[in-house]
């Protein structure tokens, strides 16, 4: 019998395989560092005190986090419908285009807390506008939804340096970006939080998005598992001829779920665009698209997962940047590899310990 | 002619288990060198299985196989075509837009340079076709070919390989009855050149005009081998359709009422655009049970998914009281009162990751008893799979463990409780106690012939003739996306399944 049938608890699946996997990442890792002539548990203790040794090395791990947690939940909700959405990263870009106009319109005349609601919203809804041709050539033409979805990360990524060029541009200024929001346009940082557990925030750009992603990994879980919607959205994704046989829509469900995953990636600019930098940019979202596929995959496309996969991530890119700061020989590049690593082995390789562990637990079972 | 006395195949006590279904139980099978031997059975009688098994696709769990009286270990393909085994698929197995010579030296280039394998291909093929009558152009593109020379080329494929025994899968499934004329000639060739045939198939007439030997696979087992000379028509077919005990079901005469299925001049094609039924017309009544017999693959599953909001008729009108429905989806029919137990209930009835609970609102859980509005209220999903587990008695009586750890006679229950316990008006049915256990069967059937009497119509399809006649207060029978006849469940199964298998009306 083949090992890929066999049922094992919980907490080998979703406890001991990722943390195995997480390990063997990190194994060769050092191995790379130790040979590039550098110590690998020296990098470790640096990487892991730049990213969580203080309360500004926290701020900037949760900031990442953050970014990782919104693209990640957009990822997982099109997965549970079988649907692979590589283009967070271009909905996100676009959604930024719906945070940065709320946030130019009302920032003059209303406090943050007004203008929250109104960037979430824009934020969503541009990325939700960025899947929807995706989702309906998908839902409705067949086109691959992977190729689309790349194919609108390159438009978004040149629609967005057009407009940020040539029409959003401060004028006489050089840099591609708007104007500097004012307090009224900005997510403000939760050094409160920080505060809260003994530490300083100092200049990490923390802010109050990472408590809108909670509430978003809230939703989400509500959405996939306590709704009518949510249980098409599984159904769709586990056995498409079941959701035919059910009577569950599929053009009409492609398309919804697309448009919440897009929302979701939209929202992740919420974090840079107010709650960073104040100001739209380019290339602001910085591959945080692509880096939600593997936190989903390695959360198992479950908030709570997410969440943990998310903050991993944010170790790894917060503390690589201390490390190579503090090891010249650790480059960025070299960071890039860890990182790399680790989606390999805990997205890629998912289930390269199962069988072992399959057959050592039926040996148990046995025994 | 007179075949050799080592035989070129023997099978010893091949067994084989997919989890709880038994495909092929301790099966004995000699094929002499120089024949041609049919194996014939209904779809799902382990035919395929078997000769898979044979061409290395799977590994019999017990048993032994004797090429040409030498033990061989088949473990997969290659090994079978160096023992001189060929295999013609029912689904051809050609790149579409390469030529006819480029599939045939395909994974036998001889080099890591095509030309000399390609000439030596050619001036094989011309040899090939002298000696066999296999004449098909070898520069001509896949695609462009008729699907009779499609196939020619298979056999190509198999004997420039060096096949000595040569398998046929259905061989005549796709062909035109000229198309197929031609292939039992060439046939008759190769068997006369010494190659040996086995020939798989569920029609009869073919084994009766082709075959030397046959054998009658019913159930996973081989039931019996005759010389095709001495045996009847009607022997095979009683012998393919079985005689069982039947499982009787009490059930008093039919009070048929008003029309509530009405199927007219439906035609539907499958996915290559196929037409699988053709023009078929037919009522279910309130209060009786229809039956359609048919070997599988004639239709029966396409009329079900048209009439279910599966598939897309491509015309024809089907009326449930009255009211036109052709094209609607699944939910729209349910609405209207239309239950439907599919005949694949792993791929279409349960969605095998969900827990059992989830499975027991499918496509019921837009309903307003499942929770308000877009909520879904898992205790009320829960209370409902509880209410049914205990009704169905479905064991384990646990709603939230995952369906794919239930036995097939309960996952079966599962789907019978969610569709009858909404008390639909029509009831569709389709192979109900398919790799279900006896106990399940009797209990599944008691509750259809209980919806009957409960003034319900019910369609039911079915290849097991036995549960067609037990249940059934109207026969139709399929043959070749026809309704070749409508006869009382009192017929008899000779009768029965010579319709089935096209021969008489």
């Amino acid at each position: 019998m083949s090992t890929a049938s066999v049922p094992l608890p919980n907490w080998i699946t979703y406890g001991l395989m990722p943390f195995l996997n997480l390990v063997v990442a990190f194994l060769i890792s050092g191995v790379v560092v130790w040979i590039i002539g550098e110590s690998p548990l020296d990098a470790v203790t640096l990487l892991l005190q730049g990213a969580l040794g203080n309360g500004e090395g926290i701020g900037f791990t949760l900031y990442y986090a953050t970014n990782f947690i919104f693209t990640g939940l957009s990822v997982a909700v099109a997965y549970h419908a079988g649907l692979f959405n590589i283009g967070s990263e271009g909905q996100a870009y676009v959604g930024g285009l719906g945070a940065a106009l709320a946030a130019l319109a009302l920032d003059h005349y209303v406090p943050w807390y007004v203008t929250m609601p109104f960037a979430v919203a824009g934020a969503a809804i541009f990325g939700a506008a960025w899947a929807l041709i995706p989702a309906w050539l998908q839902a409705k033409r067949g086109s691959h939804i992977v190729i689309t979805t790349i194919m609108f990360n390159f438009i978004g990524a040149a629609l967005m340096v057009y407009l940020l060029v040539h029409v959003l541009i401060v004028p006489g200024k050089m840099a591609p970006e708007t104007r500097v929001f004012l307090p009224g346009g900005q997510l403000p940082k939760l050094d409160w939080l920080i505060a809260l557990f003994g530490g300083k925030l100092g200049a990490a750009p923390f802010n109050v998005s990472f408590l809108i992603a909670l509430v978003m990994c809230v939703a989400v879980w509500l959405l996939i598992w306590r709704t009518k919607l949510g249980y098409e959205i599984r159904t769709l994704g586990a056995s498409p001829t079941a959701a035919v046989y059910a009577g569950i829509p599929y053009v009409k469900t492609v398309i919804i779920t697309m448009l919440i995953s897009g929302g979701l990636a939209g929202m992740m600019a919420l974090n840079p665009v107010l709650g960073a930098s104040a100001r739209l940019q380019v290339e602001f979202v910085g591959g945080a698209g692509f880096v939600g596929i593997a936190v989903s995959l390695m959360g198992r496309s479950h908030p709570v997962g997410i969440v943990l996969a998310a903050i991993l991530f944010g170790v790894l890119y917060q503390g690589g940047d201390a490390l190579s700061f503090d090891m010249p020989k650790i480059t960025r590049d070299m960071i890039v590899v860890i990182q790399g690593l680790v989606v390999l082995f805990a997205g890629a390789l998912e289930y390269m310990f199962r069988p072992a562990i399959v057959r050592i637990w039926q040996r148990l079972g046995k025994a | 002619m007179s075949p050799s006395p080592t035989p070129a195949i023997e099978l010893n006590g091949i067994d084989k288990k997919f989890g709880a279904v038994h495909a092929n139980r301790n099966i004995h099978l000699t094929v002499a060198k120089g024949s041609i031997h049919g194996i014939i059975g209904e779809n799902g009688a382990g035919k395929s299985t078997l000769m898979s098994i044979l061409y290395g696709f799977y590994h019999a769990d017990a048993g032994s196989i004797r090429i040409n009286g030498k033990d061989t270990v088949i473990h997969d393909s290659q090994a079978a075509i160096s023992a001189g085994i060929g295999m013609v698929h029912q689904h051809f197995m050609l790149v579409e837009n390469f030529s006819v010579l480029e599939n045939v030296i395909l994974g036998v280039e001889g080099g890591a340079l095509l030309g000399k394998g390609v000439t030596g291909a050619r001036a094989a093929l011309k040899r090939l076709e002298a000696d066999y009558g296999l004449e098909v152009d070898p520069d001509a593109i896949i695609e462009e070919l008729p699907v009779g020379l499609q196939q020619r080329v298979e056999i190509l494929k198999a004997l420039y390989r060096g096949a000595e025994i040569l398998i046929l899968d259905e061989p005549t499934g796709v062909l035109t009855p000229a198309e197929a004329d031609h292939l039992f000639r060439i046939l008759g060739v190769l068997r006369d050149q010494g190659k040996t045939i086995l020939l798989i198939t569920h029609k009869l007439r073919e084994i009766m005009a082709i075959t030397d030997t046959v054998s009658v696979m019913r159930r996973g087992e081989m039931v019996a081998t005759r010389r095709t000379a001495e045996t009847t028509v009607e022997e095979l077919a009683e012998l393919m359709v079985g005689r069982r005990v039947l499982l009787r079901v009490d059930k008093g005469p039919a009070a048929p009422k008003e029309v509530v299925l009405s199927v007219r001049n439906l035609t539907v094609k499958d996915g290559r655009g196929v037409t699988m039924v053709d023009n078929v017309s037919f009522d279910v009544r309130a209060g009786e049970v229809v039956g359609i017999a048919g070997v599988a693959g004639n239709g029966q599953s396409e009329l079900l998914e048209a009439i279910t909001g599966i598939r897309k008729p491509a015309s024809g009108e089907i009326l449930i009281h009255g009211q036109p429905v052709a094209g609607f989806d699944a939910a729209r029919l349910r609405a209207l009162g239309l239950g439907h137990i599919p005949e694949d209930r792993h791929h279409m009835g349960l969605v095998l990751n969900f827990e059992e609970s989830e499975n027991s609102v499918l496509g019921y859980h837009r309903d307003e008893r499942y929770g308000r509005g877009p909520l879904l209220d898992l205790d009320a999903c829960r209370d409902d799979a509880k209410a049914k587990i205990e009704k169905y008695d479905i064991r384990p009586p646990n709603c939230r463990l995952k369906t794919a750890n239930f036995s097939g006679g309960n996952q079966q229950k599962i789907v019978v409780a969610r569709e009858i316990e909404r008390d639909p008006a029509l009831l569709v049915v389709g192979q109900p106690t398919r790799g279900v256990d006896i106990g399940a069967i009797e209990f599944i059937h008691r509750r259809l012939i209980a919806m009957r009497d409960a003034d319900k119509a019910v369609l039911l399809v079915s290849v097991e003739l036995d549960e067609i006649r037990s249940l059934s207060d109207r026969i139709l029978v399929m043959f070749a996306g026809h309704i070749v006849g409508e006869k009382t469940p009192d017929t008899g199964e000779q009768t029965l399944g010579l319709m089935m298998a096209g021969i008489a009306a």
